[in-house]
């Protein structure tokens, strides 16, 4: 790790040696309730990108003149303007996918990660290193989500992005859908073998006994 | 001897550290503990003289076992060859009945010989895949993180074929029983360090990734299309016929005369070795007199399963009478399912269960209560000893916990008044 507040650390180190999901194990729930399709979370991974990025920004733009005793709600407020604009977006444009992620893009206000980069960095840190501190959180986020939600359309559904890659037995081909893998607790296991994955290559996340 | 001993000790060096196949230590050293007692003695200060240790546990459960798995052979076979009585023969197509029609054996229900053959045409193949695919796992997993290949494989490998259906498609073995080595054992530690029953894990893998070969009326085998061939010949199990709307205790009675004692003795449709509730007596009798199997889980989850099925048998005979499975008294209970062969063979799993005298009777207890309520209260799942026994296997440690801290406590107090 060259310089730590250098942009590429900032941008990527979220990515792959500071994972808000593999590392700090946050953000599970919407991890395990979005993931049964592609589609929805690239929308759900745009969705949080954009809150992150914004919400940082944001509140590192008023850090100064945020009083501490109120802090948490102050950011709250910033959040939760924003979580309504995208959920507000989805609604105008992406009408049907905003009806299957449902209540999940409005839960993005509960998302430990969004609270948690406001507090730990935005807090600390100028507006445009904020910004790319979203980003790059968003960006390890999106990472794990993308990639249990493709194992979990791949093997549920037979499918990526709604295209059939496997013809289904049920219409007459060879494969036959695992219907684990349309059930939350799969996206566990998937999470579960990625960090397993991801240690055995970063040794240094593994924690101490 | 000698001549297996020399046969053995000669290649050691190979093996050793600094040997060339230094990394296959593992197969060296199970094929020699598999053949000797191994020669190492413990170091350190806990000296306990006894012949027991964890190959001979895992063997006597193999061999109690025994009738089970003589059970499924004959009963798989029965319950093709009765319903292929029905069936023209010149429909049935397969490697199975090419085999039976090569070796001269028909397909007469009555006749001892023909059902075992016919059912060994299924069980085999099951519990081949299963052994080899879980073997790899196994072997994999001793030689990556150097560990011992454990007996503890043995156990499962013969445990999972016998909870399996015996029309379950062969890939699904092979899929099952990686989940349940991988993800049930391996995960955790190897051998000893597991929280769940790697068997079970593994079939309640395939009970939600592939319900439609595992659930339903596929418990007879013969192919569904030639079954529907059949009138009023369903491949559903007793307690699906129990559970249906108009299902209830009239309706298993009605299945045949005499289906009380049949249910006992295991000549009905269900998972390959768990129909049988008097194997799995003598397999219970043979685990406790050998003190392998806790006889105090095995009680307390009778126990559990009799009063909660006893109070929701009240509730039915006290006019609540909305769900027919509440008809079913408890030796009704007892006889249908899963429930012996959980009871005697899952639920024991020392090392899923709780440690803890205490703690066994309380973990059987839940067992028997959570088993009943699956079974009985919930519509979607005919039976309920799998997820009650995965349940009651997390709760395990924390209930050893409590029992420890109480104990604890009340130490401390006498301490205190002996003060």
């Amino acid at each position: 790790m060259s310089n730590e507040n250098s942009v590429k650390n900032v941008l990527f180190g979220p990515v792959f040696d500071r994972n808000p999901i593999a590392l700090q194990i946050l953000g599970i729930c919407s991890a395990l309730a979005v993931t049964t399709k592609l589609q929805t979370s690239f929308t759900m991974c745009g969705a949080v990108i954009f809150v992150l990025a914004f919400s940082n920004a944001s509140v590192s733009l008023i850090r100064h003149h945020i009083p501490s005793s109120i802090r948490i709600i102050v950011q709250m407020t910033i959040i939760a303007s924003l979580v309504i604009i995208a959920d507000q977006f989805l609604k105008a444009y992406m009408y049907d996918v905003s009806k299957e992620l449902s209540v999940f893009v409005g839960l993005i206000i509960t998302n430990c990660i969004v609270m948690g980069r406001a507090e730990a960095y935005a807090m600390k840190n100028n507006v445009t290193m904020s910004f790319i501190d979203g980003i790059g959180n968003g960006l390890g986020y999106s990472l794990i989500l993308i990639i249990v939600a493709a194992f979990r359309e791949f093997f549920g559904s037979g499918s990526l992005m709604g295209h059939s890659m496997m013809t289904l037995s049920t219409d007459g081909g060879w494969y036959v859908a695992n219907g684990l893998m349309l059930l939350p607790p799969s996206a566990f296991f998937l999470i579960g073998l990625f960090i397993w994955a991801l240690r055995s290559w970063k040794t240094d996340q593994v924690e101490a006994e | 001897m000698k001549f297996l001993r020399n046969l053995l000790d000669k290649p050691k060096g190979l093996f050793e550290k600094g040997g060339k196949l230094e990394k296959l230590y593992p197969f060296y050293e199970a094929g020699d503990t598999f053949l000797f007692t191994p020669g190492e003695v413990t170091e350190g200060c806990s000296h306990v003289r006894d012949g027991i240790d964890l190959k001979r546990t895992m063997i006597t459960v193999v061999m109690a076992l025994t009738p089970c798995i003589l059970m499924a052979l004959y009963n798989t076979g029965l319950q093709a060859n009765l319903a292929l009585a029905k069936i023209d023969p010149s429909l049935l197509v397969g490697w199975r009945y090419d085999v039976l029609a090569a070796l001269g054996i028909g397909y007469d229900a009555s006749s001892i010989v023909a059902n075992m053959v016919h059912g060994a045409l299924y069980f085999f193949p099951v519990f081949i895949v299963c052994n080899m695919v879980g073997g790899l796992w196994e072997s994999l997993f001793a030689v990556v993180r150097k560990h011992e290949i454990n007996e503890g494989f043995l156990v499962t490998g013969m445990l999972f074929p016998l909870i399996l259906p015996a029309n379950i498609p062969l890939w699904q073995v092979a899929v099952g029983i990686s989940f349940g080595v991988v993800i049930g054992k391996e995960v955790f530690g190897g051998t000893g360090k597991n929280i769940l029953n790697p068997a079970l894990t593994a079939r309640v893998f395939l009970f939600f990734a592939y319900p439609m070969q595992i659930t339903g009326e596929i418990w007879v085998p013969v192919e569904s299309a030639l079954l529907a061939t059949i009138d009023g010949y369903s491949g559903a199990t007793a307690l699906a016929v129990a559970a249906a709307p108009n299902g209830g205790l009239a309706a298993v009675q009605g299945l045949s005369d005499g289906y009380w004692m049949q249910a006992f003795l295991g000549f009905i449709p269900g998972s390959m070795g768990e129909t049988s509730t008097l194997a799995c007596l003598f397999g219970a009798g043979f685990l406790i007199m050998t003190g392998i199997g806790s006889w105090r889980i095995m009680l307390s989850t009778a126990i559990g399963m009799f009063v909660t099925s006893f109070a929701f048998n009240a509730m039915y005979n006290a006019g609540i009478t909305t769900n027919p499975m509440f008809s079913l008294t408890p030796q009704w209970h007892f006889v249908l399912g899963s429930f012996a062969f959980a009871t005697v063979f899952m639920a024991t799993d020392p090392v899923s269960a709780s440690m803890t005298t205490t703690g066994k009777w309380i973990y059987g207890f839940g067992i028997g209560c959570i088993g009943i309520i699956v079974r009985s209260a919930n519509p979607a799942y005919p039976e309920g000893w799998m997820l009650a026994i995965l349940f009651m296997n997390v709760f395990a440690p924390l209930i050893d916990y409590f029992v420890m801290t109480a104990n604890i406590r009340r130490r401390t107090r006498k301490y205190e008044l002996a003060q």
